[in-house]
Formats: C-alpha cells, structure tokens, sequence
C-alpha cells in the first residue's frame, strides 16, 4: 500500500514538473525572447494552467496526510523560500489572468506581461532553491541552534543556488520544445530552434555546476549517483537523449521532440528519486526523516490510497479529453478568422 | 504584535481573501448554467452575452481563488506545522477527496471557458454544471475538514500521540453536517445578492434586458437561499449548544448558567464584571433556541475555566452581525417572493433597486463575521479540547513579517480585481448602448 502511495507521489511530483514546468518556463521563455513568444505561450498554456497546477496541491496534500512529518519539517527549515514561491505563484497565476481577460490596452498589458514573465523567473529559481535544500539535507530540527542555522542555512548555499539556476534552465528548455511545436511560421521556428540550443548547452553546464557545488558543500551528490545504479542508468540515458536531441532540432521533428526532452526531464527526477529513497528528508544532526519513520497509520494509508485511486480514474481520462480538445497548434475555424 | 497574534492574523487573512473566490467559483458556475440554457431554449442572444459576460469576470476569480487555495495549503504547514502533524493523518480524508474535486473543476473549467467553439452545445452547457457540482463539493469537503477541528472524531488522543485513527469517523463528524448546509447556503446567498447589486445599479443607469435579466437569474438562487439561512442557522447553532457549549455561551455573552436563559440582542458584554450592557434581553428565548425549550438550562462561561474562553466581545459582536444580515437578507427575500407571485410592479421600483444595492457586500460580510464566530469562538483550542492554538504554533520567528507581506499583496490585488471588474462592466454598457 505505502508503495504505491509512493509511487502516485512521484508520478504526480513529475507530471508538474513536466506539466507545471513547461507552463512556468513559458514565462521565462518570453523574457528570453524578449516577449515574441507571448502570443503562442498565451494560447497554448491558458485552457490548461489550473490543471496543470493541481499536481502540486496533490503532492502537498498526499505530503501532509500520508506524510505528516516531512510536510511539517520541510515547511518549518525552508519556510522562507517556500514563502517566497508562494508569493511569486500569487502574482503569476494573477497576473497572466488579468493579461488574458482585462480589456485590450497597451499599459496595463505591458504592466501584467512584465510581472507574469519575472514572476515565472523568480518562482521557478526558488522552487529549486527549495528543491536543493531538501536534497542538501542541512536541515536541522534542533530549533534551539539559531535563526540562521535553522532557518537561512539548509537553503542559503551555493548548491540550492545553482539547483534554482538549473530548474529556471529546465523549465525554459520543456517550454520552448513545447512551443516549436505550437508554431509552424518560419521565421519562429528558427527563433526557438536556436534559443532551444542555447538551453541544452546551458543546462549542461548548469548540471555539471550542481555537482560541483554540492562537492563543495560537503555533499557527495556524484558519489551518491555512482554508487546507485537506477540513478546510473537514469543519467547515462539522459545523457544519451542529448545528441538525439540535436539531431531532431536540426530536422525540426516537432513530435519527437517533445518525447525526448519529456523522457530527458523524466530521467534526471527518477535519478534524484533514486538517489533520494528511502530517505525523504536528511536531518543534518539527527535522524533522517524516512518513508517507514513518516508513513501515516494503515487506516489512514487506505483511504489516502482509495481517494487517489478513484482520482487517478476520474482525472486521466479527463485530463485526456481536455488536451485533446484542445488540439494544440490548431485553430477553429472561428480561431483563424479572428486571427 | 507578537508572532503568535501574527500568525493568528495572517491564516484569518488568508482565508478571508480566500473564502471569496472560493464562494463566488461555488455559485458563478450555476449561474452560468441557467443562463447558457435560457439561451438554447429561447435563442434570446442576451442570454449568450450574459452568460459570456459572467464566464469573463468568474475566469479572473477562479484564478486568484486558485492561487489564494494553493497558498492555504501551504501555509497550514508553515504556521502550524504541529497541528498538522498530528491532524493531517486524521482529517487528510476529506482533503484528499477535495484534490480530485479540485482537479475535475479545473478541467471543467478549461474545457468550459475555452470550449464554446469546440464542444457541441449540449456538451458546453453540462460541463458547466460539472463546474458547479464538483465547485460545492469541494466546499463541503473542506468544511467538513474545518469541522473536524471543532467536533474532533475518529481517534483516541492519549499521551499527545493519536491512536486508532479512523479517517472515516473523522470525516463524518458531528460538526460537518450544520456546518456544511450553513456554508453552501451562505455561498449561494452571498453570492447572489452581490452579482444583484451590481446589476441593480446597473439597471439603474440604464434599463437594459441583460440587467433584468442577470437579476432575475440571480435573485431567484439568492432569495431561497436567503430565506432558508436563518433555518439552517438555528440548527448549526443547536448543534454548537450541544457539541461546544463555551462557544455557544461566548455568542451570546451568556455568563451564567440559566434555566430559561434569555436571548441577548446588541449590547456591549463587560467581560470583567461578566455582564451585557445596554442589551435587549428576551426571556427564554436562548433557551429555545439551544434546545428547542424554553425552560431549558443553559451552560454560561462560569462553567468553564476563564483561561479557556474564547474571546467574548468580537465573537459576540461577529454573531450579532451575522444574525442581523441573515434577517434582512432574509426580509428581501420573502419581498422578491412576493414580487415574483403577486406584486409585480415592486420588482420595477426605485425603491428595490436602491434596497439591492444597499446588499451588495452584506452577504460577505455576513460571511466573514460567521467564520470568526466559528474560528475565533473556538480559540484557545485548534482542535478543540485536544490541542491548544499556541502549542501548534511554528518555531520560526519573525512571522509578523510574513504577515506584513501577505496583507500586503492581498490588498493590493483586492484593489486590482475590483479596478478590472470595473472595466468590464464599463466595456459591457458600452457595447450594449452602441448596439441600440
Ligand atoms: C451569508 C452569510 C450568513 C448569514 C446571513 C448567516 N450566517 Fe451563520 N455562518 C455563516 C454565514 C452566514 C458562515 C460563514 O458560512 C459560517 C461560518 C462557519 C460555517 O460553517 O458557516 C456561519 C456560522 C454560524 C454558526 C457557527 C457554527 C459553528 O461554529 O460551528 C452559527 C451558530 C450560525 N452561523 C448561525 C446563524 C444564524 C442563527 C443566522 C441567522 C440569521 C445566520 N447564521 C446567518
Ligand atoms: C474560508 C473560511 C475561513 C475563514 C474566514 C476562517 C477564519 C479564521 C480566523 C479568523 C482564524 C483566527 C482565529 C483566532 O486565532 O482567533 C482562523 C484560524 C484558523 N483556521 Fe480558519 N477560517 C476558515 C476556514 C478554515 C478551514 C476550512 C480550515 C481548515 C481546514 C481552517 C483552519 C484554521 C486554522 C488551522 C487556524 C489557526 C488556528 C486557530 O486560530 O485556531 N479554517 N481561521
Ligand atoms: C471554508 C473554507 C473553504 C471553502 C468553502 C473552499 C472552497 C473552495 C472552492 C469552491 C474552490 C474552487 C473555486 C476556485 O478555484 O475559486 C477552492 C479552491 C481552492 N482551495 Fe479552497 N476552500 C476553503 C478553504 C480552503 C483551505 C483551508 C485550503 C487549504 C488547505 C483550500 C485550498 C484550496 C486550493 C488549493 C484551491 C485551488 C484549487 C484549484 O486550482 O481549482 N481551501 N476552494
């Protein structure tokens, strides 16, 4: 039962990584492309962005009833920047709301696309930084030790630093392979084709830095993945997913595109699940908080697990019917005479 | 202010700002549904407009009850990580529920706002409802969750651990029922008197089909529910006589215990000499409306330590207020009543319209009163009689800062939303007065 409690978390963890992901980096992708990209990204992310960011409030909730501990810890150590991700979600889901429905005016369209793009930067760079500092784990549970120990430590570091940087590289990477699929003009497929070049690179170099400031931080992450097959295995492929990756850009091949970046992202966070289980939060000076230490009671695992289920039945093939009413990339008759 | 109050302050802030949207995305959705189907049964393309109109300014508060709903779920853990350490396992059922609830909405939600040109008409016009169902549902899960904390169930507590958990028994508390019809019916009511006003003032300026209309539609949800809020009232209010007596004796600033205890209306409780001032006092009356007798005893404060009363004045002026709303949003409604079967000429009068826009806010503000009353009236406890507010509190200092912040933003965005709502309704006189 616990497994496959587990198993639907990290399932729903990576659906808003992919999902959610691509939606964020929208954002960020039309401030790398200086808002040329808007148009598409608006079309494309509205029908979908409430749903897309359910998978979040899924993790949370299975968090605090089948989990209760990690949820208290994790919120108590990084309750700053948590905090500072839950203000940049507030102006960002409002802000492309009002960029949507508000009267067509110049200003305050300006004023909502600037907000909705830095906010989509700043909420992205610390829903990493918070992700770095759990799997950091200098988080302490010993509230006597200090403000800065406790509260500023576990995530002020280099290292969740350069997660942030690589989670913002990421999810502007999922973004532009989503919308070189939603654009057929040429002058933009060639725009997101070379943008989407500058990411791989840069996401390459932002992993390799993660590494290499987790070695600095005194966290073995490259020991920790060599030593752990499934995380082995995870990497290589991803690894190998890049040069197919260049090729399909080159080739401009929209559906497998879209497969090999979605399977890349799907690799690299089995990679941290694996090296990450069965610990859920490391204690820096105590005991790891783990799956068999947090689990709620049975009677409890069971209705979690019943709920989620009937869930899972309801809402795949749903999902399913929205994404496919909502062809992406074709229009309405009605569409195309608007535009 | 201490971090304590602060965080006290910062979870009714947030839950305030939320309930609104909440409340709007609950009832907006039938709304719409009523008026889709006007149009496909009459052809009457005002209603379409209507119905567009609607979808256009609801979009905007989903989205921010969205957002204000995802925040909730984070800040319960950020301002009372030990409470919901011990309570997440107990009350997570409904929660968990109310994710799938939460989910089927928001799909139905994209495929309604979205879909007008790719889904067939009939298949738009029930996935309005499904909007709306899966809207109330949620509600109810998530009160039933907040009655938990006031009627705890489904578990032993002994040593401060929970043992035999029993997320059902947890669910279906003796709480969850009154408070969950209470709450609808509020939405409902709330929320329909306020889209009247709007409309009201509206019709006011220009006597426009869409405004008839729109107030028709919305009077119609509006009244009953208005009508049968005092009902429902007095049964939540049986229902906390028997389940919290304390908080029921804090409504009423009712001090000693009584036989034929008297209903105390207005007055300003002198918690120190433990008397009301300047109260109407009606014999009996709390008696029966505890416990359906007018001889029966009930409990005062003195029955209960003083360090476990709730705070006296604001629950009582918080319950007065919401009584007196319920009332006279109760006395429009029996008028729209009669408009509607006899007196039709009423509903065409100044008079009305002035009346309508005069309830514009009541309903909310009834609203927010009522869940001090239940919030507030419950305090020192979270969950009552097991654990105390301050012993869930977060370690994290400082947290008058994240208060700060968040009222902040709130307020800030409360000033967007009514500016863009007024745009709105800007652009739609205009198209409508060019057409004529
Ligand atoms: C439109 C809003 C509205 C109106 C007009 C009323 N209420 Fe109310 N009331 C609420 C909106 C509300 C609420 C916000 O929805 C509450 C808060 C918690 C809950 O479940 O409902 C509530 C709570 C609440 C409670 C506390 C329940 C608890 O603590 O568990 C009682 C006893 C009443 N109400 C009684 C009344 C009576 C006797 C009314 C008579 C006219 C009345 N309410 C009108
Ligand atoms: C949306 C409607 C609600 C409003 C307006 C509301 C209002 C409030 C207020 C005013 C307080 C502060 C009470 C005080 O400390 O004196 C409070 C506290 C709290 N409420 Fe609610 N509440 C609502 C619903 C809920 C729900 C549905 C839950 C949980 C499922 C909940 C959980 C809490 C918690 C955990 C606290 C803090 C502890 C406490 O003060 O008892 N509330 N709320
Ligand atoms: C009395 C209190 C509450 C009621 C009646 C209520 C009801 C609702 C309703 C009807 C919605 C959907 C409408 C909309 O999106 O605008 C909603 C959204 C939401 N609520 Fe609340 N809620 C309450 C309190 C809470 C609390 C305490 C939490 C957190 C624990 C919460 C979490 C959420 C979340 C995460 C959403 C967003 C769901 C989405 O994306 O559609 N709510 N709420």
């Amino acid at each position: 039962m616990t497994e496959i409690i587990l198993i639907i978390l990290g399932i729903s963890l990576l659906l808003y990584v992919l999902l959610g992901g691509a939606d964020f980096g929208g954002g960020i992708l039309e401030l790398i492309s200086r808002g040329k990209a808007s148009g598409i990204v608006s079309r494309a992310i509205a029908p979908v962005w409430e749903a897309n960011h359910m998978w979040l409030i899924l993790v949370v909730v299975i968090l605090f009833v089948g989990f209760p501990t990690v949820y208290s810890t994790v919120l108590t150590a990084l309750h700053i920047p948590v905090l500072l991700v839950l203000i940049g979600i507030i102006l960002r889901g409002s802000a492309f709301t009002f960029r949507h429905y508000d009267i067509e005016e110049e200003t305050p369209k300006a004023i909502y696309s600037s907000i909705f793009r830095y906010s989509s930067l700043f909420t992205t760079f610390f829903l990493g930084v918070t992700t770095g500092g759990i799997i950091l784990g200098d988080i302490t549970q010993d509230y006597s030790q200090g403000f800065y120990a406790v509260y500023m430590n576990p995530w002020l570091n280099w290292f969740s630093f350069s997660l942030g940087i690589f989670v913002v590289i990421l999810f502007a990477f999922l973004a532009t392979i989503y919308t070189l699929g939603e654009t057929k003009e040429k002058s933009h497929v060639e725009r997101f084709t070379r943008i989407a070049k500058y990411l791989i690179i840069t996401l390459v170099v932002a992993g390799a830095l993660a590494f290499a400031t987790a070695e600095l931080e005194g966290h073995p992450l490259f020991f920790e993945f060599y030593h752990s097959i499934p995380s082995m295995i995870s990497v290589v492929l991803a690894t190998i997913a890049l040069p197919l990756l260049w090729i399909n850009l080159k080739r401009n091949n929209r559906q497998m595109l879209r497969l090999i970046a979605g399977f890349q992202t799907t690799m690299i966070v089995l990679g941290w699940f694996a090296i990450q289980f069965p610990v859920l939060v490391k204690i820096n000076d105590g005991v790891d908080i783990t799956v068999q230490s947090s689990i709620a009671p049975r009677a409890t695992q069971l209705q979690l697990l019943i709920a989620l289920i009937v869930g899972v039945l309801v809402v795949f093939p749903y999902m399913g019917y929205l994404y496919k009413t909502f062809k992406f990339g074709e229009k309405t008759a009605d569409e195309q005479k608007a535009s | 202010m201490d971090e304590f109050l602060a965080a006290r302050l910062q979870m009714a802030v947030s839950l305030g700002f939320h309930i609104v949207f909440a409340c709007i995305g609950m009832v907006m959705p039938w709304f719409m549904f009523v008026a889709e189907w006007k149009w496909l049964k009459t052809k009457n393309p005002v209603y379409l407009d209507l119905a567009k109109a609607w979808a256009k300014g609801t979009a905007i508060f989903f989205a921010v009850g969205a957002v204000s709903g995802t925040v909730l779920s984070f800040e319960l853990g950020m301002l009372w990580p030990t409470f919901m350490e011990h309570a997440g396992p107990i009350f997570g059922m409904p929660f968990s529920w109310e994710g799938t609830a939460f989910f089927v909405e928001a799909i139905a939600l994209g495929l309604w706002l979205y879909g007008w040109n790719r889904l067939s008409d009939k298949v738009h016009l029930y996935t309005g409802m499904v909007v709306g169902i899966a809207g109330v549902a949620s509600g109810i899960f998530v009160i039933s969750a907040n009655a938990w904390m006031n009627a705890p169930a489904g578990f032993d507590w002994i040593d401060g651990q929970a043992y035999n958990i029993d997320p059902v028994a947890a669910m279906f508390n003796k709480a969850w029922f009154a408070q969950s019809h209470h709450m609808i019916i509020a939405a409902f009511s709330a929320t329909g008197f306020a889209v009247a006003g709007v409309h009201a003032l509206l019709f006011m300026k220009n006597r426009l089909e869409i405004h008839a209309k729109a107030l028709t539609i919305a009077l119609a949800f509006a009244s009953v529910a208005a009508f049968l809020q005092p009902l429902s009232g007095d049964h939540a209010a049986k229902n906390v006589a028997k389940l919290q007596p304390a908080k029921l004796a804090a409504f009423e600033s009712h001090f000693e215990t009584q036989k034929s205890a008297p209903l105390i209306i207005g007055g300003i409780p002198d918690v120190e000499n433990r008397e009301v001032n300047f109260a109407i006092k009606i014999p009996g009356a709390l008696s029966f409306l505890a416990h359906g007798d007018f001889n029966a005893e009930v409990k005062g404060l003195e029955e209960f330590p003083e360090e476990e009363w709730p705070p006296v004045p604001i629950v009582h002026y918080s319950f007065q207020l919401m009584v007196a709303i319920g009332m006279f949003l109760m006395l429009l409604s029996v008028i729209f009543l009669a408009g509607t079967y006899k007196w039709k000429h009423w509903l065409e009068k100044r008079w009305w319209m002035l009346l309508l826009v005069f309830a514009t806010p009541l309903g909310f503000i009834a609203i927010q009163a009522g869940w001090v009353v239940t919030e507030v009236g419950r305090q020192p406890w979270i969950i009552y009689g097991i654990m105390k507010t301050k012993d869930a509190l977060t370690p994290m200092p400082g947290i008058q800062y994240t208060f700060y912040t968040i009222s902040a933003v709130y307020l800030l965005l409360s000033f967007i939303i009514v500016w863009l709502m007024s745009r709105q309704i800007k652009m739609l006189q205009s198209k409508y007065l060019k057409h004529d």
